[in-house]
Order: C-alpha cells, then sequence, then structure tokens
C-alpha cells in the first residue's frame, strides 16, 4: 500500500478507509477535502488539480511516513486528486489508525496541513463567466520579478 | 551544460510548453531562473517561488549540473 498516491479517479472513502484497517487500533480518523461551489464570495464552477507526480510521491510519502513515527500510529494514507474536478467531488482523502483517538485527530490535522502547505500541486479554479485563475499564483503574478 | 526544464501550471501556461532543454553557462538554480524570467517575462517573485533539482526540493543557491531536471515551483495549492 503506498502511503501517498495521486489519482486522476474519483476517490472511494469506504475503500480507502479499508486499508487502514488494523487489529490494534482503537480509532480511525479520515479527512475528505470537497470541491466547494464557491471562493472568497465568487462562485465556482469545477477544479482542475495539475501536480509535479515525482516530487509530489517523494514528499507525501515522506510527510505520512514522518505521521507514522511522530504520532505512533498503526497505519496511515493520503491521495489527492489530479484532473477536472466536479463540485463535491473529493480532492484530498486522509485515513489514519492508532490506539487512542487524541493521536488520531492530531496526526490527521498534522498531515492534511503539511500536504496544502508543501507539496507541488496546483488548484485552477474554473467560474461559471468562463475564466479561470490558479489559486495563490494569481496575487503573487501582479508583482515583478526581484531581481 | 544543458539543464532539462519542466513546467507545471501558471509557469507551465505562461511558457507554452511543459518541458524544453536549454543551454546554460553554469551557475546557481536561482541564476537560471532571473535569466528565464526576464527571457520569458514571468511575473512571478522569487520570493513566492521554490525550485526541485531532480526531482527532490532544493535551495535557490544550489549549483547546478549538466543533465539536472529543475523544476520552479509557483505557489502551491492542493487540497
Amino acid at each position: 500500500m503506498d502511503l501517498f498516491s495521486l489519482s486522476d479517479l474519483a476517490l472511494d472513502p469506504c475503500s480507502l478507509s479499508k486499508t487502514v484497517c488494523d487489529r490494534a487500533a482503537g480509532g480511525y480518523v479520515s479527512f475528505e477535502g470537497w470541491v466547494r461551489d464557491h471562493h472568497e464570495n465568487r462562485a465556482v464552477d469545477h477544479l482542475e488539480y495539475e501536480a509535479y507526480p515525482a516530487l509530489c510521491l517523494n514528499a507525501g510519502t515522506g510527510i505520512v511516513q514522518e505521521a507514522i513515527e511522530r504520532y505512533r500510529l498503526r497505519r496511515a494514507r493520503a491521495v489527492h486528486r489530479t484532473g477536472t474536478l466536479a463540485i463535491g467531488e473529493i480532492a484530498v482523502w486522509v485515513g489514519v489508525s492508532t490506539d487512542h483517538r487524541q493521536e488520531a485527530f492530531d496526526a490527521c490535522e498534522w498531515i492534511i496541513d503539511r500536504i496544502k502547505h508543501e507539496l507541488p500541486i496546483w488548484k485552477k479554479e474554473f467560474y461559471p463567466d468562463g475564466t479561470s485563475v490558479w489559486v495563490r499564483c494569481q496575487a503573487c503574478a501582479n508583482h515583478p520579478v526581484a531581481a | 551544460m544543458t539543464i532539462e526544464l519542466h513546467w507545471f501550471s501558471i509557469l507551465r501556461e505562461q511558457r507554452g510548453k511543459d518541458r524544453e532543454i536549454v543551454e546554460f553557462e553554469g551557475g546557481s538554480a536561482g541564476d537560471l531562473y532571473r535569466r528565464l524570467a526576464i527571457l520569458h517575462a514571468f511575473a512571478l517573485p522569487v520570493p513566492s517561488l521554490r525550485v526541485a533539482v531532480n526531482d527532490a526540493f532544493a535551495e535557490w543557491h544550489t549549483p547546478l549540473s549538466d543533465g539536472d531536471r529543475v523544476v520552479y515551483i509557483a505557489p502551491v495549492g492542493g487540497g
């Protein structure tokens, strides 16, 4: 089982949850990131996610492995979507199992925070008027290149 | 030396291609980006970017070697 993977197909949380089952675990926590229909007061029609696969797999596996050691998890796994996603689809799934619940909550939050902030995955929002924007890139692009 | 560049997201769109081989006289990953930014009028400033060399995060001052694969990483937005 890959600790971290990318998928261009819809994620099935029921199937994914079974991959972190462990008889020694007393708790399981998962997080599903969903595609919402708005962002910063603007209606969103759909999203596209683009990833740098080789670095995502290296760094994503490192994040989940570090979480396993840091929070003494029994099992953990994370999957991120790529491609075109409709409103309501699951963009990212994280699941962890551990002996006690607090470590499971903490580890799940730690993993999703690291994934969002570190992995080379980009989100493009498409709006009902036909325009689109790379999220988090637009504000930076309004400034000139530093010498 | 030659450097293999891979482009993703907003930089891929601005460059108009997803990969290319470029000649480089030598220097750091930052030196190469500054040269490319002027050449292609990239709007993203260095402080907003990260760089990867051979599929691992690297520092801007990392010296490049012949045949290296370099990716400039625009602000990410996963999740």
